[in-house]
């Protein structure tokens, strides 16, 4: 009884000519028949991103979904810096909200916000972090936007595509500013990556597209945009917007990426 | 013998007024039989960075394959040229990757940075980056080579006269060294052109 690692292993050694009544049982063509001892190995031993018939990765839709249940989140790049905020709703008024930091910054000038699981968002920017000082180390220069984003990137998509583990459940959105600018890319479950003018995901995502889609030039300056960032975010809260429950990180051409945990210590009380 | 003196050589790099020349012996020798009189010790990473090497000769060449792989990999990633101090610091990794059981090979590297303003440095076989404002010099003849270097080297000057400095500075260091000379090779480069040129020198 051998674990199959790989889907292909499984079908190379699956048996052919099964005639035995129990052989309809078999859940897929992947699975041995029930009652065999490999039946419970298999269950956990192949890669859970096994193509489904329509030619989808069904675990990294189930993923998008997770992501897509997440609070709202968005990023807005100005000529002059970039924005990104979220939504901050605790789960109780018991907990302590100045604890809880959902920016979080990935070098000096780079910072993310997700949606979706926070847990797994705190992995990938250790592992991110990691990174950029790994480059660091080798070519005593800042890691540039891009390629930070690549390497986070494959981290996700390494995970789409090994055994036995399961795909993040976040989306991410970078901000930074390095020597090609400001720059806002969103990284999937799935590890594709785009560059964005202004982006949002989680609960709200479509109203909050189609506001930032109205609102948004390609001349804004930064503090336009946070202005436009929190307007957005109020289209969708649901119950009273304060500075306490929202959270802003901006980066500008200082290169120095901030994040105010209360939007209210920006100085942007906005009722 | 010393591993180091094993094939001689002599390497050095000067700054000038908006330029940089770097230069080259031509010997290849096996202890104290010369063996070829046009070995090449100084290579392009890319238009505007030189990387001079010198000590035991097979591995001048195996880390000169090995740094323009990485550039090259950089170039591809990146989408540019990688400048000089960036350059100098991946050398100075990739060598000490090897700390204890190092390439036998001194590096000198000189390139045109952002502005164009000329960077040098040097360092040592496990990567300790010495950088400098005048000139670096490296190779058997290393000792010649910086009295000679001390002595004729003036601040800013303009291509030709560093061109004929560092041709005099190079070509009577390596009079001094047995195992090096046979022959000198001189990069001269500024933000508009790169002019390579071999010197004639005493062939012994």
């Amino acid at each position: 009884a051998q674990g199959f690692t790989l889907p292909f292993e499984a079908a190379f050694s699956f048996p052919q000519t099964d005639c035995s009544p129990f052989a309809s049982l078999a859940v897929s063509p992947l699975q041995p028949a029930i009652g065999t001892p490999e039946m419970g190995d298999s269950q956990y031993s192949f890669s859970l991103t096994t193509f489904s018939p329509t030619g989808k990765l069904v675990q990294i839709e189930h993923a998008l979904t997770a992501v897509g249940s997440g609070q709202t989140s968005l990023g807005i790049k100005a000529a002059n810096g970039v924005v990104i905020a979220t939504e901050k709703k605790l789960p109780s008024i018991l907990v302590d909200e100045t604890s809880v930091q959902k920016i979080q910054l990935m070098t000096t000038n780079i910072g993310v916000v997700y949606s979706g699981m926070g847990p797994d968002s705190r992995v990938l920017v250790r592992k991110s972090r990691k990174q950029a000082q790994q480059y660091f180390r080798l070519y005593k220069e800042p890691i540039p936007v891009t390629q930070l984003v690549r390497e986070t990137a494959a981290v996700m998509q390494e995970f789409t595509q090994s055994g036995g583990v399961r795909p993040f459940g976040v989306s991410l959105l970078v901000a930074g500013y390095d020597d090609n600018g400001p720059q806002l890319y969103q990284v999937d479950p799935s590890g594709s990556y785009f560059s964005w003018k202004a982006s949002a995901m989680g609960k709200n995502v479509s109203n909050a597209k189609t506001f930032l889609e109205k609102r948004y030039t390609d001349d804004m300056e930064l503090d336009d945009a946070v202005h436009t960032a929190i307007l957005t975010l109020k289209e969708g809260f649901q119950g009273q917007i304060s500075g306490k429950n929202i959270e802003i990180g901006i980066v500008g051409a200082d290169r120095k990426f901030r994040y105010y945990i209360e939007a209210i210590a920006y100085g942007l009380w906005l009722n | 013998m010393s591993i180091f003196e094993y094939n001689g050589s002599a390497v050095v790099a000067m700054v000038g007024k908006n330029c940089f020349a770097i230069a080259s012996d031509r010997r290849l020798g096996v202890n104290l039989q010369t063996i070829a009189t046009d070995f090449q010790r100084i290579f392009k990473i890319h238009d505007k960075l030189y990387i001079g090497l010198s000590g035991l000769a097979t591995d001048v060449q195996t880390l000169y394959q090995r740094l323009v792989f990485r550039h090259k990999l950089y170039q591809l990633r990146e989408e540019r040229d990688m400048k000089p101090q960036t350059f100098a610091s991946l050398v100075s990794a990739v060598l000490y990757e090897k700390r204890f059981g190092p390439y036998f090979c001194m590096p000198v590297i000189a390139g045109l940075g952002e502005d164009d303003v000329p960077f040098i440095c040097t360092m040592d076989c496990i990567g300790a980056k010495e950088l400098a404002k005048d000139f670096v010099v490296s190779g058997t003849a290393s000792e010649s080579l910086y009295g000679a270097c001390e002595s004729m080297y003036k601040p800013n000057m303009e291509p030709e006269e560093l061109f004929e400095t560092i041709s005099q500075a190079l070509l009577s260091s390596v009079d001094r060294d047995c195992l090096s000379g046979w022959g000198g090779h001189v990069l001269l480069v500024t933000p508009t052109e790169v002019q390579e040129r071999t010197l004639k020198s005493r062939m012994d």
